[in-house]
């Protein structure tokens, strides 16, 4: 089986799992309790903290232990626009193809009486920062742009815009999820306020996060109660996911120079494979991308299908086709970087992990040609299209 | 818990009736590429007998195996009966479909009736 899907979620390390299955036997204390296995569960989290601060630049006390992703993308964009509200500022910048726990939470502020606006992405799938710069107003309380799309994978000029933000006195978050333990991040040179991070994207446990904010920046609370995380998430804290989310980031921050070389080279010979097939096309820049990320379109398919004939082949991977989604509507980053529908729907992402093989890269080549080819043998789209009945899309 | 069942695996595998009637009787399409679903159906109709059947189809699995299906419900049928194919039929034959693929097998019984429609039509003109 080649897991193509890493973008989805990856396997856990067996450091992290090891990690997690020492701490739930030796070290369940609360560490909330004032007794020796609580503060023992409580050193733990603490040795976390400060792993994880570390490694991006940070300080301990600037790192908020969360469920996941989505809570700190929730969190922080609801922390900034209750700064901004207390201030009279309510215009917050951010993308049309943000993640959902991002374009969600700003959909409920615009129905609170918040003003958005979505940033075009253009065709490549970059941010420009002179656009983000010339969309601050001085109302504007927040810029929220992802690091990595999760979808196209297109790598943001982040420092830039954070920098552009940091120069008009505007709070700048960036959901990073995709792009942890992928690409160098330092919150400090990078000129980030906050940052959101998953652990089940770099081989952690799922259900466990991270909220970088930095110092002075107030937090609003998601979950009221206890004083956990500097009284701000309350909930007895998840000590060995913590500490498992903790230990993985580290390997993944190690081995990451490695990695991304080989996968580097695994991604663009994928891409050259496939480009092969004609009137197919790479969605989203093919330079500044998450290293393991590939995604094309292939005109007169659909996406489900091809997953489904790509698993026979024993291949995992994904599509922003409605009918992997249960909508009606291809995924809303493939509109936004311009694919029309009809192409959106015959999408395929690989998302690549980093024990990757030379064979396994050529084996998946193959597989999607043949699969591509089958479908379009009985697509009475693609036979139009042939006719000359219908015009190409995709060169 | 797999998606689909067995059979809908089966059929969007290995579709039976796959291709073109070049001098068919009748002809159906239904859907459209934005949507993400188009279905094709050709009919050759003989004593009023459905002789044979082909089918194209642009779509997810549940929508090539509703095709699938459709197209070995009516094959050898009379015209009458194949009037008659719903999409909870073809649902049906295939052990069933997730609630929201009913409407492939939706595609699959107006694709059919799309077909006779236009063998109707052939007919009366002539």
């Amino acid at each position: 089986m080649i897991y193509a899907d890493n973008a989805a979620t990856t396997k856990m390390s067996a450091s992290a799992i090891e990690t997690m299955t020492k701490i739930v036997e030796e070290t369940w204390g609360n560490p909330s309790s004032l007794y020796s296995v609580g503060q023992r569960a409580k050193e733990v989290l603490e040795e976390a903290r400060e792993d994880v601060a570390k490694i991006i630049g940070a300080e301990p006390r600037e790192i908020i232990f969360t469920s996941g992703g989505s809570e700190a993308d929730n969190q922080a964009i609801r922390s900034a626009a209750e700064i901004g509200r207390k201030k009279g500022k309510t215009h917050i910048i951010s993308t049309k193809f943000e993640h959902h726990a991002v374009l969600h939470t700003l959909e409920r502020l615009r129905k609170e009486g918040f003003d958005i606006t979505l940033l075009d992405v253009h065709e490549n799938g970059l941010v420009v920062p002179e656009e983000v710069a010339a969309a601050i107003r001085d109302d504007t309380c927040l810029v929220t742009i992802m690091f990595a799309n999760n979808e196209i994978g297109t790598i943001q000029p982040i420092r830039k815009i954070g920098e552009i933000c940091r120069g008009k006195g505007v709070i700048f978050h960036t959901d990073a999820v995709q792009a942890i333990a992928h690409v160098p991040i330092n919150v400090k040179e990078d000129n980030i306020d906050m940052l959101s991070a998953s652990a089940h994207k770099f081989h952690g446990p799922k259900g466990v996060g991270f909220l970088y904010v930095k110092n002075g920046i107030p937090l609003t609370n998601l979950i009221e109660g206890g004083a956990q995380e500097r009284g701000k998430r309350a909930g007895t804290e998840n000590v060995p996911a913590i500490a498992a989310m903790a230990t993985a980031l580290k390997e993944a921050f190690c081995k990451m120079t490695d990695n991304n070389a080989r996968l580097t080279a695994a991604r663009d010979r994928i891409i050259a494979g496939l480009s092969e097939i004609p009137h197919s096309a790479l969605n989203g820049d093919s330079i500044s991308r998450l290293p393991g990320n590939v995604n094309f379109c292939f005109e007169g398919i659909e996406g489900e299908s091809l997953l489904l004939l790509l698993d026979d082949k024993g291949i995992q991977a994904s599509s922003g086709s409605a009918c992997t989604s249960g909508s009606l509507d291809p995924s809303h980053v493939l509109l936004a970087i311009g694919r029309v529908h009809d192409v959106a729907h015959g999408s395929l992402r690989l998302s690549l992990g980093e024990d990757i093989t030379d064979e396994e890269v050529e084996y998946i080549i193959k597989s999607v040609r043949e699969v591509v080819e089958h479908l379009r043998s009985f697509s009475p789209v693609w036979r139009d299209l042939c006719a000359g009945k219908s015009e190409f899309i995709l060169p | 818990m797999a998606l689909y069942s067995e059979k809908v695996m089966d059929h969007f595998r290995n579709p039976r009736n796959v291709g073109v009637i070049e001098d068919a009787d009748g002809v159906g399409e239904v859907g459209n590429a934005k949507c993400g679903d188009i279905m094709k159906m050709y009919l050759k109709i003989e004593d009023d007998m459905i002789k044979d059947v082909k089918f194209e189809t642009f779509g997810c699995g549940s929508a090539i195996a509703s095709s699938s299906m459709a197209t070995e419900l009516i094959k050898g049928k009379p015209v009458a009966d194949a009037m008659n194919l719903t999409n909870e039929a073809v649902a049906e034959a295939l052990d069933g479909l997730p609630g929201y693929k009913m409407h492939c097998s939706l595609l699959a019984e107006q694709a059919i009736h799309a077909a006779l429609d236009d063998y109707k039509k052939r007919n009366e003109a002539k």
